[in-house]
């Protein structure tokens, strides 16, 4: 892989970016990113070029009202809106009104630091999280209005991330307790319940949990841990494509969804230190990771993808030094396979192309 | 508050200290070794302040209530890594997790960004070892914690150099 281009700007560590999945085509590209300055940017530029000296690429926006850390942003499915989730405990969401982002929501509720903030696939829900362990779902009830649906308590600590499925209303979150809880709406669809956790007796995780990845159709999914490990589990809702399902067969007529995943593949020796972040490109298939060593690697899978029992995966790709200091994030371009964007301690967004 | 450990015992500080050219010569890439932050957390040299970590509990320094020693440090130049093995005064000692959170600053800002630092509890020396080292290595917890503005300052108050320097 490529350094493509440097983004400076922030004063503090970048703990997190996110592409617009809309605003990004070709030939311009919308970035966000935020951190320990409190602040969130915004980045606009061309991924074709990869002149530093006359870089297309630039801050077009500043988001500054914030009063402690930013930990993540994401943007709406419909790129119109960016949610981001504040160490104040606060989330809020923000919308391009001429050039200048203003908060049109905000979502109290957290007792403390917010971790984490993710949108569904309809994009009329919202999902947060944080240090005072519980998982918050709201509703966009009217513009720009969100309501509380569910506040869910189940993991005995801080909790690091939230992220929905990419197609099905199926919460994921992962937390400093070492496990992965799966939340789904209840049947008669007023609230919001635990059912299933992915811990060390399944085959999860020893230490925290920090993120998770769905790939694009949401049938596997990858978490990433301080444990030094990268795990993928077999998320796949049809009954038909999970092995072990023919004696609950009852139950999906009273679930609408397939609600029991399992681990496919750990991926070990890999990482020296706390691994941060992980992403699944929806285009290319590729797994790539951000950790405290300094370094981005790249994960292809090695077999064949309909033999869903078992998967095998190799690393395909090491950056070493991707920054000179820890990598909190990594994110591929939604429509360019070879793109990655990073975030790092030393405060630098970097934009990089895979060589194959 | 009452104080935990109101009888600890005194150990005496280490006399000498070995002759070495002073750190903070920017361009020479200096070796870090184990008694270099060792100094770092005790007596820093020449041209950084003369600062101690003290026990938030009481005046003297943590190697003089033998809370860390230059045996719990180990560094490794090459691989940019130091691990600090400290012993809380007491096994229920609830002051662990901030004399673990000084060490951790101090160092911050003392040694060249390129170094990964673990810091843990001596193995059997606390009742929560295992929890205590999981939120010192914490990074995001460590930051949020540091946020907090009273936490803040009792870390400062800590890394503030004793009153005979004064």
């Amino acid at each position: 892989m490529e350094a493509i281009q440097e983004l400076e700007g922030h004063t503090d560590r970048v703990w997190s970016v996110a592409w617009n999945p809309v605003a990004s085509s070709s030939n311009r590209s919308v970035l966000a990113s935020c951190g320990g300055d409190k602040t969130v940017r915004i980045w606009e530029g061309d991924c074709s070029d990869s002149s530093s000296s006359s870089s297309s690429w630039n801050c077009k926006a500043v988001i500054d009202s914030f009063k402690r850390t930013v930990r993540s942003c994401h943007w709406s499915p419909d790129g119109k809106l960016l949610a981001t989730a504040c160490f104040d405990g606060i989330g809020a969401v923000w919308e391009d009104v001429g050039g200048d982002y203003e908060c049109v929501a905000t979502l109290e509720g957290h007792e403390n630091e917010m971790k984490s903030i993710a949108w569904s696939a309809s994009g009329t829900l919202l999902a947060t999280c944080g240090r005072d362990k519980s998982v918050w779902i709201w509703e966009m009830e009217a513009e720009n209005d969100f309501q509380t649906v569910s506040v869910l308590n189940g993991h005995s600590q801080d909790v690091k991330t939230v992220l929905f499925h990419p197609t099905e209303d199926i919460l994921v979150s992962s937390s400093y307790d070492n496990s992965i809880k799966v939340w789904a709406p209840d049947p008669n669809g007023d609230d919001w319940s635990c059912v299933q956790t992915l811990a060390e007796p399944n085959q999860g995780h020893s230490s925290t949990v920090w993120s998770v990845a769905f790939d694009a159709d949401g049938k596997r999914m990858v978490s990433c841990s301080d444990d030094l490990l990268l795990v993928v589990w077999d998320t796949s809702t049809n009954p038909l494509e999970s092995s072990w399902l023919s004696f609950i067969i009852l139950l999906p007529l009273i679930f609408k969804f397939c609600l029991f995943r399992k681990h496919l593949c750990t991926l070990s020796g890999y990482h020296e230190r706390t691994i941060y972040s992980v992403h699944w490109s929806r285009r290319s298939g590729l797994i790539a990771s951000a950790a405290g060593d300094d370094a981005i690697r790249v994960f292809a899978e090695a077999n064949d993808p309909s033999y869903t029992s078992r998967a095998v995966f190799s690393m395909v790709g090491k950056q070493q030094k991707a920054h000179s200091t820890d990598v909190n994030c990594v994110r591929w371009h939604p429509k360019d396979d070879d793109i990655l964007a990073s975030a790092g301690d030393d405060g630098l967004v970097k934009l990089w192309r895979i060589l194959s | 508050m009452a104080l935990q450990n109101a009888n600890p015992v005194i150990h005496e500080r280490k006399a000498t200290r070995r002759q070495r050219p002073s750190i903070g010569d920017e361009s020479a890439a200096e070796e870090i070794d184990a008694l270099e932050v060792f100094d770092i957390l005790f007596l820093g040299l020449d041209r950084i302040w003369p600062r101690d970590i003290r026990d938030p509990e009481h005046p003297y320094s943590l190697e003089q209530l033998n809370v860390l020693a230059e045996e719990g440090i180990e560094v490794d130049d090459k691989q940019s890594y130091v691990r600090v093995t400290f012993t809380p005064t007491v096994q229920h000692c609830s002051m662990a997790t901030l004399i673990g959170l000084c060490i951790r600053v101090k160092l911050m800002h003392s040694l060249p960004p390129r170094f990964k630092v673990d810091i843990r509890v001596a193995p059997g020396s606390h009742s929560t070892a295992a929890a205590v080292n999981k939120q010192l290595n914490d990074k995001e917890r460590v930051v949020a914690a540091m946020e907090n503005p009273y936490l803040a300052q009792t870390v400062r108050d800590c890394l503030a150099p004793p009153e005979e320097y004064e």
